[in-house]
């Protein structure tokens, strides 16, 4: 088939051809951005925290007029509360591990420092490895369910308890493989000592456990979201908040199970609606917003691409309709109906054609400026080609129904007047 | 003459429905998508005290120094102990407050009920003329007040709601973390999104409210922790709520109304002077790198408008221009199917005003039907963003009469735009040409 005669034809509609070119470039550079943010969505979303997050749930509580943390006497009593409270949630049916834990991972609020090889390191210092902390005694492992990949579990003797707001040496910590890579390229981070917060007081690195996200997703946080730092410690504060890991298909009824049972050991404490949440309400309000914009770019692109397509359809119908006699006239002359339909496929497709190459121009800078504006990463080229690929196809499949309909303009048209 | 042409737009669109509908739907749909992205910017976007945020300052000291600083050299973003302490007393501006967020539990009246947790702020009494809050009972408190560490306490009327079932609660108690503290004022409906007297610690947009406010150093001597963010370039040499106000940690947000520009430029010269005494004195090893930002310079350095809200709204923005552009395409299919007819009205005299008077009257018809569509859809969009959007975000979104006057101006004027060209094409055909070829 010869080009010639459609780009002739073309020439006589610039603008309808214009428009269509332009409206598919468009199309393509919004939709492959969207999708791309889509895809970068899904991917966080996706990823896991390294907790085995069934069954796990978590409580936060605070007691009412508790003695004070600042001193030594107040700390004392606190953590007999504490331990009070940990004894009655162990003993609670359905239950399998209990722990104190100042956070969890998507829990937004966090205990930020950073660790470094070198004692006294300044803040802010080269060297210095930020990372969260949690404080959390032996039952840390299981509760979790992370895995410990190398050295030891902490044991009871390990737990040391501390007020809220003191900074005693840490003597043992347990670290994610993120962070161990990090400190020690050459591997073999069991045994080996690090210094917290600037210290002079060594700590020995007794575990290393595979993957544990710390609380915080925000996008400050993004370069260090995988070191965390598992520290023996109950932390007493007039709060105390727990994380409970119960045996397969008891969650619900431990959760319910919890606040009657801690207002049993002490009614002066404040439980309220958000006191008791399970893990996946954790993750679902953690990602809420990226499963939100995720969403939100799906139904516009898909409000796109049904525009772009019906657009399509009613711009060729109105070509087929007003080349009527011309169809006739080539049918007359021999034309095949395989020759009209692949006419207006191919025209279509050099229209489509010149709109993706402006198209993928467009997407390329819309991503660029995206990228200096806000937290966008490079679009690569596979979002790209896809789009490419897909709008060419979506051409091809709007411009089918009028394409057929003008093959089957019968011969005879050619002999009648309009 | 416009009966007319609205007939006439009428019957041809009514001649071709598939495509009508088409071009109603696609109008409907951008506008929708947009107004409806639109309502959730507006809301994050909107200075929440538009009347007074040009003389609402917020002072920034260096306390840390280079090593402290952000990767583009700003310093802190709150304030330590000292410093703010040091600058209420010095009390340069006209009203000023330094304040941080309090999470106290109050214990009801009520023996049968269980004790709840509050969230608030300690600030000092010029806090509430300086951001003319609302009172619905009794005022604030007295600078004396603040001095003498009265036991005071200004709360919510969704509190006092709670504790007292609305009635004016001037004068009664209140039992905040088992201390007893007597009501002298209670807010009028006040939620400011966003937050904007303490960014730093409720990140800007809140789904709860601030429901106690206690005078800052009554709350310091009760003990009375701070509840949001600290910051710390180095571990606190000293222990507890006390060895914090020692140390050099950031914690602390202030606020400072200055008036007029003179104001400002003697403030900042404060500010720096206070900053050389503290490098004099040996505290600061650097030479003064404060800031002092009025609060919208202030909010856009913190991003308080989640970067998410803008992307969206340019992406729905791009898919009202698509749909648009696909407007023009089939309006321009539309009219110039009718050649024939333009050109038997111009031949019997019709201007090419009366031309453009018709087509466009044509399009201004699919643009009103369109935005009534877009109306529809922006009332659904703006009730579902709540399924889409963080809850905090999504209470913010509302359906206002200027919302929707605005959907509808939107569609009427982008269509009629739409329609200009295609018109214009109509208003050229020759008269001579369309009679020959018939």
């Amino acid at each position: 088939m010869k080009l010639h005669p459609i780009l002739a034809a073309l020439r006589r509609h610039k603008a309808g051809v214009v428009l269509i070119a332009l409206q598919i470039a468009l199309t393509l550079a919004i939709v492959c951005n969207a999708v791309f943010i889509i895809g970068q969505r899904i991917e966080r979303v996706n990823r896991p925290t390294g907790l085995d997050e069934s069954n796990l749930f978590w409580i936060s509580q605070q007691w009412v007029g508790a003695p004070s943390a600042d001193t030594a006497d107040g700390v004392e009593k606190l953590d007999a509360m504490l331990r009070e409270d940990l004894v009655a949630l162990r003993n609670l049916p359905g239950v399998a591990s209990v722990m104190p834990i100042n956070s969890l991972p998507l829990r937004q609020s966090s205990w930020i420092g950073s660790v470094s090889l070198k004692p006294r390191a300044e803040s802010g210092g080269k060297g210095n490895v930020r990372t969260a902390y949690y404080f959390a005694d032996e039952q840390v492992l299981p509760t979790l369910g992370v895995q410990l990949v190398a050295g030891r579990a902490f044991n009871a003797g390990d737990v040391q308890h501390q007020g809220f707001r003191d900074n005693p040496p840490r003597p043992v910590v347990i670290i994610t493989q993120a962070l161990a890579d990090k400190l020690f390229p050459q591997g073999n981070a069991v045994g080996k000592v690090i210094y917290s917060d600037g210290s002079s007081a060594p700590s020995t690195i007794i575990g290393v456990v595979a993957r544990l996200q710390i609380p915080d997703t925000g996008s400050w946080s993004r370069d260090f979201a995988w070191y965390s730092t598992l520290v023996p410690t109950r932390l007493n504060a007039n709060f105390a908040n727990y994380a409970v890991r119960t045996k397969p298909g008891q969650l619900e009824t431990a959760m319910r199970a919890v606040t009657p049972l801690l207002y049993k050991v002490d009614p002066l404490r404040v439980l309220d609606d958000d006191s008791v949440k399970s893990f996946s309400d954790i993750r679902a309000k953690a990602y809420r917003a990226d499963v939100g914009m995720a969403v939100l770019m799906g139904v516009i692109c898909l409000i796109l691409l049904a525009v772009t397509a019906a657009g399509i359809v009613g711009l060729t119908s109105f070509w087929v309709g007003q080349r009527h006699r011309q169809i006739g006239v080539r049918r007359a002359l021999g034309a095949r109906k395989v020759d009209i339909l692949r006419y207006f496929q191919v025209e279509n497709l050099l229209i489509a054609g010149a709109g993706v190459v402006i198209g993928v121009l467009l997407a390329v800078g819309l991503n660029l400026w995206l990228m200096s504006h806000y937290e966008m990463t490079r679009i690569p080229v596979l979002y790209v080609l896809t789009g490419v690929l897909a709008m060419l196809a979506i051409g091809q499949a709007a411009v089918f129904v009028p394409a057929r309909r003008a093959s089957n303009v019968p011969p005879v048209v050619a002999t009648r007047a309009v | 003459m416009f009966g007319y042409y609205l007939e006439l737009a009428i019957r041809s669109l009514k001649r071709s429905p598939g495509l009508t509908a088409l071009m109603v739907l696609a109008v409907g749909f951008g506008v929708a998508a947009s107004m409806t992205t639109w309502s959730v910017f507006r809301a994050v976007s909107g200075d929440p005290i538009p009347w007074k945020s040009a003389q609402l300052f917020v002072p920034q000291i260096d306390n840390w120094g280079p090593n402290g600083r952000s990767s583009d050299g700003e310093p802190p973003v709150a304030m330590d102990y000292t410093d703010a302490m040091a600058l209420m007393r010095d009390h340069r501006a006209r009203r000023q407050s330094a304040m941080y967020q309090i999470s106290p539990s109050i214990v009801p009246a009520d023996a049968g009920k269980h004790p709840l947790n509050v969230s608030g702020h300690a600030v000092y009494g010029e806090f509430f003329p300086m951001l003319d809050v609302p009172f619905k009972y009794g005022s604030g408190w007295s600078a004396s007040d603040d001095t003498n560490r009265a036991q005071v306490v200004v709360i919510s009327s969704k509190l006092n709601q709670k504790l007292f079932g609305g009635a004016n609660s001037v004068g009664q108690s209140v039992n905040i973390e088992r201390r007893d503290y007597r009501v002298v004022g209670v807010l009028d409906d006040w939620n400011p999104q966003p937050r904007f007297y303490d960014v730093v610690n409720s990140g800007g947009f809140s789904s709860g409210t601030d429901d106690v406010f206690l005078p800052f150093q009554t709350a310091i001597q009760a003990s009375i922790s701070n509840d949001g963010n600290t910051n710390c370039n180095a571990v606190p040499a000293e222990s507890g709520f006390v060895g914090l106000q020692h140390s050099a940690c950031v914690w602390i947000a202030y606020m400072a109304e200055l008036d007029d520009a003179a104001a400002v430029t003697a403030y900042r010269e404060y500010l720096d002077g206070y900053a050389r005494n503290q490098q004099k004195a040996g505290r600061f090893g650097w030479a003064p790198n404060n800031r002092l930002r009025d609060l919208p310079a202030w909010l856009s350095s913190q991003r308080v408008v989640p970067s998410d809200t803008r992307v969206s709204l340019l992406v729905a923005l791009g898919l009202l221009l698509v749909c648009l552009v696909n407007t023009v395409g089939l309006l321009l299919a539309k009219f110039l199917r009718r050649s024939g007819e333009i050109g038997v009205r111009r031949a019997l005299g019709a201007p090419r005003s009366a031309i453009y008077a018709q087509f466009l009257t044509e399009a201004g018809i699919v643009g009103v039907a369109g935005g009534v569509l877009g109306l529809l859809l922006t009332v659904v969009g703006v009730a579902s963003v709540g399924w889409v959007l963080p809850k905090d975000i999504a209470d913010l979104a509302r359906l206002d009469v200027s919302l929707l006057v605005l959907t509808l101006l939107v569609a009427v004027v982008a269509t009629a735009l739409a329609g200009l060209y295609p018109t214009w094409r109509a208003s050229q055909v020759q008269p001579a040409w369309q009679l020959k070829s018939n």
